[in-house]
């Protein structure tokens, strides 16, 4: 469905990418793990229009959307949840899906409210908050905002930035649970994560980024977790030669 | 007491002037984060304009407002390109500081098109004051509050109720976030700093058909005003340009009215100083510093 190949990149002068190449296909998760400063968001920002490639291409559904325009590549279906959540803080809640939906706001007001309505079906806790300002919501009801607010441009693919950014781990697990629920429905997702245990737990195929470069692409089980963890964190280069003995329990229970 | 009222009443009038300038200034700082300086003297150049088109046809009073707008709006526009959008990713400062060199460039050209510097401009309206009572109101400054609240008006519709006016709060609070949605960033500036100068376009004519004269003086003057009741209200805060501009007028038509013209000025500068020791965000930005810090503590 998406075609990434051989993508150069530049992020300021540290996150560069050095000829990416990844695909993902449709319906089912697919995961973009790696390390702080590997280029995960700067392949985000490419992707989505944001950043100008230095080279290589990126096509979608067939079509090439190297160097296109961010809205371009929202009308083309892809719809980014970015890092950090980014809501509109003074905007309530319903007029930051009403933004969500804003290249199709043009044409059909109704259809757009009845998208509403149907996010709301999906997210109760925004419905009650409706008309509550995004800035004064919680990290993960800001985090559900943000998903429902992409979802709200009808995406062929959502991509997300690192979701479980800054969240408690229960509300991580709460937000995982949305992004199962959505892969149920059929959603095509390209999600990047720093939290490979949970990441691994609903990818369908995932790749590990490192240093700019893809080193591993396969399905969950063919690396251990214990290794996936271990270079998500902290890179192949910087591997230590013994196990790191703090880098938390690989099933994820709290010592 | 009467007096005092009255005073109030005209510092109203005289602020929803200067309430159009500071919408024009917190709209364009709004959406950019960066402080024109021009936008005071591209006014001005609008309102030469005005006084061309008065000067060569005689025309009247629609026209030579209109004349104005469309003045302004051109050199909002020629500002916006080389300040602006030329530098949309440098530093705030170096637009601040290309805006400066514009306004110079401006005052400049004027001077040198118009040479004798002071030019009538004629009034919009000419009829004898209104008496209320115990009150009296001068024709043009009740024109100038009807226009002003009847553009206000219009422009909270704008924000509250049009898909522009969606996109434009979305950029202004987040501009990233707002290109994540397919909202042309770079569009919605332009068109904001279009609305910004039409709004100032208005503003200067309703002042100087006021005055009934015009100096390249004016574009300082605006930058002051436009500034000082920005920053009572709180940068960026379209209520808080209003509330300041009218809080400016009517602490200027009292100390006119008490201490005496030439302590205007002053008086404004003041207040000004006040907000900035003890109320730094200035009436609506500190609730928005204060709701900031609030949400933080509840992640």
């Amino acid at each position: 469905m998406l075609e990434v190949d051989g993508i150069a990149a530049a992020y300021g002068n540290i996150q560069a990418l050095r000829g990416v190449t990844l695909s993902v296909e449709e319906g089912g998760i697919t995961c973009l793990l790696g390390p702080n400063g590997a280029g995960k968001t700067t392949l985000m920002m490419t992707i989505a229009g944001i950043l100008k490639p230095r080279g290589g291409t990126i096509s979608f559904l067939d079509r090439d959307i190297t160097g296109m325009t961010p809205s371009g590549v929202v009308r083309r279906g892809i719809a980014l949840v970015p890092e950090n959540r980014l809501v509109f803080p003074d905007m309530n809640v319903q007029e930051n899906l009403i933004a969500g939906a804003y290249l199709r706001l043009g044409k059909s007001k109704a259809e757009v409210q009845r998208d509403v309505d149907h996010v709301f079906a999906r997210f109760p806790r925004l419905q009650e908050r409706s008309k509550q300002m995004a800035g004064t919501l919680s990290g993960g009801e800001q985090q559900m905002l943000a998903v429902a607010r992409a979802l709200m441009a009808r995406p062929k693919l959502l991509m997300m930035d690192e979701p479980s950014l800054g969240l408690a781990p229960l509300i991580v697990e709460e937000i995982f649970r949305i992004i199962g629920d959505l892969r149920a429905d059929g959603a095509t997702i390209f999600l990047v994560e720093q939290n490979a245990h949970m990441a691994l737990q609903v990818a369908d195929h995932f790749y590990l980024l490192e240093q700019g470069q893809v080193t591993f692409s396969g399905k969950p089980g063919q690396l251990s977790e214990h290794e996936v963890i271990q270079r998500a964190y902290l890179g192949k280069g910087q591997e230590p030669s013994q196990p790191a003995p703090d880098q938390g329990r690989p099933d994820g229970t709290t010592p | 007491m009467v007096d005092f009222i009255q005073n109030c009443l005209d510092g109203i009038m005289l602020g929803s002037s200067y309430a159009l300038l500071a919408i024009g200034f917190t709209l364009i700082f709004g959406v950019m984060r960066r402080l024109n300086l021009s936008y005071g003297p591209s006014i001005m150049v609008g309102a030469f304009v005005g006084t061309l088109v008065y000067l060569e046809f005689k025309a009247n009073a629609v026209a030579i407002a209109a004349a104005t707008v469309v003045g302004a709006v051109i050199v909002g526009v020629y500002v916006e390109r080389l300040c602006f959008r030329a530098i949309r990713r440098g530093a705030a400062v170096a637009s601040m500081v290309s805006s400066f060199v514009i306004w110079m460039q401006l005052e400049e050209i004027v001077t040198v098109v118009f040479p004798d510097r002071t030019y009538f401009f004629p009034p919009m309206v000419t009829a004898d004051p209104i008496d209320l009572g115990p009150f009296f109101f001068k024709v043009e400054n009740i024109v100038m509050f009807a226009v002003a609240a009847v553009m206000t008006v219009l422009l909270h519709w704008l924000l509250q109720y049009t898909r522009f006016g969606l996109a434009l709060r979305a950029v202004s609070e987040n501009p990233r976030a707002a290109l994540f949605m397919g909202i042309n960033v770079g569009a919605v500036m332009f068109l904001a700093f279009v609305i910004a100068s039409a709004f100032g376009g208005v503003a200067a004519y309703l002042i100087v058909s006021a005055d009934g004269q015009i100096t390249p003086l004016f574009g300082l003057w605006a930058t002051f005003k436009g500034l000082i009741a920005m920053m009572l209200g709180g940068m960026g805060s379209i209520p808080g340009a209003i509330l300041g501009g009218l809080l400016l007028g009517v602490v200027e038509a009292q100390s006119i009215w008490y201490l005496g013209t030439e302590y205007r000025d002053l008086s404004a500068y003041f207040l000004l100083f006040l907000f900035l020791v003890f109320r730094p965000g200035g009436l609506m930005g500190q609730l928005a510093v204060e709701r900031e810090q609030a949400a933080m503590r509840r992640v």
